[in-house]
């Protein structure tokens, strides 16, 4: 039993905006007062201290094939020592992490939870052993959909029912927890050397579009009602004039609603932002899609921002990483995977001194600042547009003008003109900022007892050295910046694992995954999965992940 | 009473469509190399310390003991076992201050440092067996050490897209004519140690700089090589599957360097995919482990409390040439059998920890033997294939064999207690 006394609490979901309140924790969960003995409570004085809960990084590349391609291929991000061996585990890496460094960095960040992104099905399992080995967090995994030879085939047919079985199948056999679909029909091009470059292209082999995916997909998402919407990463990522595209994806959720969420979250906005028809005169788009995303009530984005400095692209996006590798120089790997998907990872790095390197910085944060904040998540899209350790850098920017003002005198002058970040007043507030990384992130993906601090919700908790009362958060910056770097206290599952920036106890978090099945008739679509593993490359009987073989599998049923 | 589905341990294929009869204990589908991997073999059938049968229990202590009290153990082998045990392993080595070495680095670790140089730009063998129109086998040989490849993933095997055989160009290029060159379209004989001339050549070509490349190659006229040029560049989807053959023969990583700089290039044309023919059925994971646990995938030193990867220093070889390890542990490997004379020389010398279903020549070095059950018959793990494929593979028969994995792990507890 935890009472955490005193603290300045901010916590969106429950609408209290820093109020002096204390916080009692038993059993893993948050409680009354009246539930805890108090002479039992270990006491934490959070006197003039900001309370809130753990936050919750709704998508980043943690765990799989991707990841730890990238880590093979960049030895030399592994030189970056962060722990030695002796209670804890050893942990390096620069921006990529290895899993113990992952979940050991989240903590001391006082973030709690983080989903994985992207998981190719068949490569499930492989997933899944690495969430198991990332110690402190809890998290999920969301298989990828957009290029599916049997989602192609249940559309081609118009036949709901079936891809709602298929849907609820998959993400079943795959232990996942959502819909993410990535570059829709384009990954498929990409088998054949091409991609799509607008919603109404016909993917080549079949009678389908990637307005058709994104919309039966969002469809089928529904009827099945789960937790989370459809997660899109749009189709001509990377591309100059692609915010067209991004804008016309989003009017797709036009027509579907949703009383507890939205119905499609948009992913990583920033790098489909960009307007103008080359690198040459590229601009942004950020705020003609803020303009849409705030008129609709049933969509939901995240940032993508950039931080500078190295990172690594990895996505299930091949046919842009191919041109990545194309325009940069740099390392590429591919991964073309059976007829589900594909992948593909480039070494990045983002510079001040260039200009589109520049643009892409301050469109991540133009987004952050035009979009409705109960509609815009914070994430670097971990590893692509960055560490997820430099959230704070993110959280400070939004929050202060003029630590944007002198941020841009150190950028290429070129995002003067082809931004309006230059131009922003606005300054989000602490409340708007922790809704943002938290209970925003966890209502999107519908984790309920995730992202704030109400009766009942998890105990997980962070406790930051920063007096919301006494900040100015406007001038300020510095402090907030390194207050939200390392938390005081790290509170996960009701046990404190770090204290100003010291590991205190190494605990394993959950994995959740979504059951749908009672929700259709698996016969719907069975005969079909059996005819399309002549295609595969194992049998059906051994695809999929068992229950049994996850460290701490937690199911959520949508019955 | 038959098991489906079982998934084979032998090979880096790493077939999964196995029937085993359980009252006949005999395996059907597999190859030879599998089927015997299923049939009953000489077992090593206790724990022993100095030849002298023992309990589990005290084989284990003594182990750990001389772990916990070695300066730097070499913990090695790794490529035939499952990823639990792997895991504990890479732990173990971290917390000894060891050195985590695998099978890979006398081995494919060639291509480990190429993808560092180059990337890897590649596939899964599911998307080869239905899209790939022309696959070349460069320096491997699958129809002698893959058997089933061919008919599952890469030569008759029916896809969606390439329907047959004869849809399908088959090509060989290696420096004898092998059993896989008699079935193949076309052969490509190279003088050994040429890969990477012919590969420049063939970069050349496809560039559209023929005029550069002399009339012959390392052996292979240059009317060959233009048609071999051409056929990839004509293909619609094409795959280059490579064996030690390039990774261990003159420029070994230099040589997949290039091939993979010719993929890229062949990409601005057409598809193209590389891939190695990865030899044990655990290999991969071997390798993939350890990235995700520490870093890095071989070679891995940890006597400062942290991972550094040097394969020209901490390389199972390198280390026990250089007689800078003082304890070893050997799991479900035979470096005694497969290493260069002077490191082996040098296991002699120190105490050697083997843990292994079978006896080998390994054994006769070991100051302990801990035996144990075999993963895919005995006992239940997850294995990568060599296209990165997770299966799980099965416990089909019982067994009071321990696994690696509980091994490892009864050593681990001990470990951490004496050394606090």
């Amino acid at each position: 039993m935890i009472w955490i006394k005193n603290g300045i609490v901010v916590d969106p979901k429950n609408k209290i905006n820093a109020e002096k309140m204390d916080i009692f924790v038993k059993d893993g969960k948050i409680v009354a007062e009246r539930d805890v003995k108090k002479e039992d409570c270990k006491v934490i004085d959070a006197s003039g201290k900001l309370v809130v809960a753990g936050g919750v990084d709704m998508h980043a590349h943690i765990a799989g094939s991707k990841i730890n391609t990238g880590r093979t291929m960049r030895p030399e991000e592994m030189r970056v020592v962060r722990n030695i061996a002796g209670k804890f585990r050893a942990a390096v890496g620069r921006v990529l992490l290895t899993a113990p460094a992952i979940g050991y960095e989240y903590a001391k960040m006082g973030y709690t939870t983080s989903f994985e992104a992207a998981q190719p099905p068949i490569g499930a399992l492989h997933t899944h052993e690495e969430l198991d080995a990332i110690p402190m967090i809890d998290k999920g995994a969301l298989p990828v959909f957009g290029n599916w030879h049997l989602v192609f085939k249940c559309i081609e047919e118009k036949n709901l029912e079936k891809l709602k079985a298929l849907v609820a199948w998959a993400i079943e056999r795959t232990k996942g927890f959502g819909v993410k679909v990535v570059n829709p029909g384009g990954v498929e091009a990409w088998m054949y050397g091409g991609n799509v470059k607008n919603l109404d292209d016909q993917v080549p082999g079949f009678s389908v579009t990637p307005r058709e995916i994104i919309t039966w997909l969002i469809k089928a998402n529904e009827e099945l009602g789960l937790p989370h919407s459809v997660h899109l990463h749009c189709n001509n990522l990377g591309v100059p004039g692609n915010y067209q595209t991004t804008i016309e994806s989003i009017k797709l959720a036009k027509g579907f609603s949703n009383p507890k969420r939205q119905v499609l979250h948009v992913t990583h906005v920033q790098f489909n932002s960009y307007a103008g028809s080359s690198w040459r005169d590229a601009a942004s788009g950020a705020a003609e899609i803020a303009k849409v995303v705030n008129s609709m009530e049933n969509v939901t984005i995240d940032m993508g921002a950039a931080i500078f400095g190295h990172a690594t692209a990895m996505t299930g996006d091949a046919p842009f990483q191919f041109s990545l590798h194309k325009l940069i120089g740099a390392r590429w790997s591919n991964k073309d995977t059976e007829v589900e998907t594909g992948a593909g990872i480039v070494p990045i790095g983002y510079l001040p001194s260039n200009p589109v390197h520049s643009l892409q910085w301050a469109i991540g944060l133009e987004l952050g600042l035009l979009v409705d904040s109960n509609k815009v998540v914070l994430t670097t899209d971990y590893p692509n547009g960055g560490p997820f350790t430099e959230y704070p850098y993110v959280m400070a920017m939004l929050m202060s003008k003029k630590m944007r003002e002198g941020e841009l005198k150190k950028v290429h002058q070129y995002v003067q003109k082809a931004t309006t970040l230059p131009s922003i007043e606005t300054e989000k507030t602490l409340y708007e900022v922790i809704h943002m990384t938290r209970s925003l992130p966890a209502k999107v993906l519908g984790l309920e007892n995730k992202g704030h601090l109400g009766i009942g919700a998890d105990a997980d908790i962070a406790i930051y050295n920063l007096n919301p009362l006494e900040t100015d958060f406007s001038n300020e910056f510095e402090k907030v910046y390194k207050s939200f770097k390392t938390a005081e206290y790290t509170i996960k599952g009701g046990e404190i694992i770090a204290k100003n920036g010291e590991l205190l106890k190494e605990v394993f978090g959950k994995t959740y995954w979504v059951d749908a099945r009672k929700r259709v008739d698996l016969e719907a679509v069975i005969p079909d999965v059996k005819n399309y593993f002549n295609y595969y490359s194992v049998q059906l009987g051994n695809y999929g992940v068992e229950e049994r073989w996850l460290k701490n599998p937690s199911r959520i049923e949508v019955v | 009473m038959q098991v489906q589905d079982v998934v084979c341990t032998f090979c880096g294929s790493v077939c999964d469509d196995g029937e085993y009869d359980l009252e006949k204990r005999k395996i059907k589908k597999f190859c030879k190399l599998g089927s015997s991997k299923f049939a009953e073999k000489e077992r090593i059938k206790a724990p022993m310390i100095d030849g002298k049968e023992v309990s589990y229990e005290e084989a284990i202590e003594k182990a750990a003991e001389i772990l916990a009290n070695a300066k730097k153990p070499l913990l090695y082998g790794w490529a035939s076992t499952a990823n639990e045990a792997i895991r504990v392993g890479v732990i173990l080595a971290e917390k000894l201050g060891g050195v985590y070495d695998q099978c890979a680095s006398v081995c494919h670790a060639p291509g480990t440092l190429a993808t560092i140089e180059e990337g890897l730009p590649g596939a899964t063998l599911g998307s080869i067996k239905n899209r790939a129109d022309v696959v070349v086998f460069w320096g491997a040989n699958p129809m002698e050490a893959h058997p089933r490849h061919g008919t599952r993933y890469s030569i008759s095997v029916k896809g969606l897209l390439v329907k047959d055989r004869k849809q399908r160009k088959v090509i060989v290029v290696d420096v004898r004519p092998t059993k896989t060159a008699k079935i193949a379209d076309l052969f490509v004989q190279i003088k050994p140690g040429y890969d990477y001339a012919i590969i420049s050549a063939l970069r050349a070509i496809i560039s559209g700089n023929a005029d550069v490349v002399p009339s012959e190659v390392g052996g292979v006229p240059k009317e060959k090589l233009v048609e071999l040029a051409d056929i990839m560049k004509g293909a619609k989807y094409g795959a280059i599957f490579y064996g030690l053959g390039v990774t261990q023969s003159r420029g070994r990583d230099r040589n997949l360097e290039n091939a993979i700089k010719l993929i890229q290039l062949l990409n601005r044309f057409t598809r193209w995919v590389i891939w190695p023919m990865r030899g044990h059925y655990n290999v991969v994971g071997a390798g993939e482990v350890p990235a995700w646990e520490v870093g890095y995938q071989y070679a891995i030193d940890f006597s400062r409390g942290y991972p550094r990867f040097s394969p020209a220093e901490f390389s199972a070889v390198e280390v026990l040439n250089r007689r800078d390890c003082d304890a070893a542990l050997i799991v479900a490997s035979d470096p005694v059998a497969h290493f260069p004379k002077m490191a082996v020389k040098h296991l002699k010398q120190i105490p050697v920890i083997q843990i292994d279903p079978y006896p080998n020549m390994t054994t006769l070095v070991s100051k302990i033997v801990i035996p144990s059950a075999i993963y895919g018959i005995e006992a239940e793990g997850t294995v990568y294939r060599m296209d990165c494929i997770p299966l799980r593979v099965k416990k089909i028969i019982d067994t009071n064999y321990w696994t690696d994995e509980k091994i490892l792990e009864e050593i681990l507890k001990r470990v951490e207690k004496l050394k606090g």
